[in-house]
């Protein structure tokens, strides 16, 4: 490797990190804790069959998983203005990355709800606890553990996704490698770069997912 | 104390249950025997709200209600002064023994932990399981995990007490756990409705029987004369099929 290429990349490292630091994981925290509340309440809306709500529900997640991300990014930040609606580009991508990942996490979320066995319902009302009790203490915290594995995939998959967010200039970690290969030429060598943190922060994550389910299995 | 008339449940086209009538006492301990598919823990769901009876009318102390128009509201006020065993023990999952005694108090009533943890223990005591207090549903025996739903029946208080079939799903070298607790209970006074198999655990513990066969009640009488001279032919079949079984 020649000397040059060894200076491009020891110096573009820190300059792709931080904005990964800066955008990337901020983007992604945000997003998902809003996704995982919309599939909180998209899910328990299915489960408990609220009329209206749960076709509104079925509707949300019909269309959200039947577009592309990118188009539903394109929409909001590049669509929208049509309409008056401007949003700035880190709010847009929160906005879409929450409304995408939280349609998927709701099906993992309701499936997993379906799969707590009608009988924890019933004891929770025998010991005469309401339905919004039982929901909170027994039923949902059961389901949390089944759907941790499948809802870990989707944070992993989301720290991946927010690099399309590049296309309505939020400048995260892809952006920013994209800069410097403008500069310098060197694609190969800077977008494996980029990869190879993306792998980093993914990594962590994988480590993080096996820690959680450690601490969840206290309980069959 | 608590009366039931003329209870009426269908599912789909089938009824289940065809009228109905029971009366409980304070202090009563009642078996309710009868073949599979008689209704009999239908009319245990139905006294406790898991099924919606389509009529029929509850008087439970003192207070009228109609049990094909019952509000949300009531069921769960008039839960709170009842308890119920299931079959397979539906232990909250998530929560140690001592959890699954305290959540109804902490949860449902509001009990500081305290306070509720101090009871739970005394029920836990009480069916010999404080030495597994700290175990999840999973690292308990089935008789264990009955003996500690009967704790968490125990804590909140009830008036009475259903059980439904609580030795059905038992290894049989565990049942006698279970129903030496029930029977403890039973001395102490508590009133209990138990649908059961146990024909022996009825006869010796129960002071009411009621055979219901085909969604109806056949014989209903004191537990000595329903065994020492039942009254109708076909409770007198289902006894000798039962107890030749027994000797078989």
């Amino acid at each position: 490797m020649s000397e040059r290429l060894m200076h491009i990349l020891a110096d573009s490292f820190m300059k792709i990190l931080v904005p990964g630091l800066q955008m990337t994981i901020p983007l992604t925290v945000l997003s998902f804790a809003f996704a995982l509340v919309i599939a909180v309440v998209v899910a328990m809306i299915q489960f408990a069959n609220v009329p209206v709500l749960k076709q509104i529900a079925r509707i949300y997640i019909w269309i959200i998983r039947g577009t592309p991300l990118l188009v539903q990014l394109f929409v909001v930040f590049f669509g929208l203005p049509n309409l008056g609606v401007l949003i700035e580009p880190f709010p847009a991508a929160v906005i879409v990355f929450a409304l995408n990942t939280g349609a998927y996490d709701a099906e993992t979320i309701r499936a997993a709800l379906e799969s707590v066995p009608k009988g924890q319902l019933e004891a929770g009302y025998c010991v005469g606890m309401s339905y919004l009790q039982i929901m909170w203490h027994i039923i949902l915290p059961q389901a949390f553990r089944t759907a941790f594995p499948t809802l870990s995939n989707s944070l992993i998959a989301l720290v991946k996704d927010t690099s399309l967010a590049a296309n309505i200039t939020c400048v995260e970690m892809f952006m920013a490698t994209q800069r410097i290969v403008a500069r310098t030429y060197e694609a190969l060598a800077l977008y494996l770069e980029v990869a190879f943190i993306y792998l980093m922060f993914c990594t962590i994550l994988t480590w993080l997912q096996a820690y959680g389910e450690k601490k969840l299995n206290i309980y069959d | 104390m608590l009366t039931i008339q003329k209870i009426h449940k269908s599912f789909a086209n089938l009824e289940v249950l065809k009228g109905v009538d029971l009366s409980v006492d304070k202090g009563d301990v009642i078996a309710i025997l009868g073949p599979s598919g008689s209704g009999k823990t239908t009319l245990l769901r139905c006294m406790n709200f898991l099924e919606k009876a389509d009529a029929g009318t509850m008087i439970f102390d003192g207070e009228e209600i109609e049990l094909g128009h019952i509000k949300k509201k009531d069921i769960l006020r008039l839960r709170q002064k009842t308890a119920f065993v299931f079959q397979n023990y539906n232990l909250f999952r998530n929560k140690t023994a001592l959890g699954n005694v305290m959540e109804g108090l902490v949860v449902a009533r509001k009990m500081p932990k305290e306070k509720a943890g101090a009871i739970a223990m005394e029920m836990l005591e009480k069916v010999g399981m404080v030495e597994r207090k700290d175990h999840y549903p999973h690292q308990l025996s089935g008789g264990q995990q009955q003996r500690v739903a009967i704790a968490r029946a125990l804590a909140t208080n009830p008036e009475i007490i259903y059980f439904d079939e609580p030795t059905s799903a038992l290894d049989p070298e565990l049942i006698g756990e279970v129903l030496s607790v029930i029977r403890k209970l039973a001395e102490e006074g508590m009133t209990m409705i138990v649908v059961t198999h146990e024909i022996s655990f009825a006869r010796n513990v129960a002071n009411k029987v009621i055979f219901m066969e085909d969604g109806k009640v056949l014989e209903a009488s004191d537990a000595k004369s329903f065994f020492s001279n039942p009254k109708e032919e076909r409770t007198r079949t289902f006894l000798n099929t039962i107890l030749q079984e027994r000797d078989v």
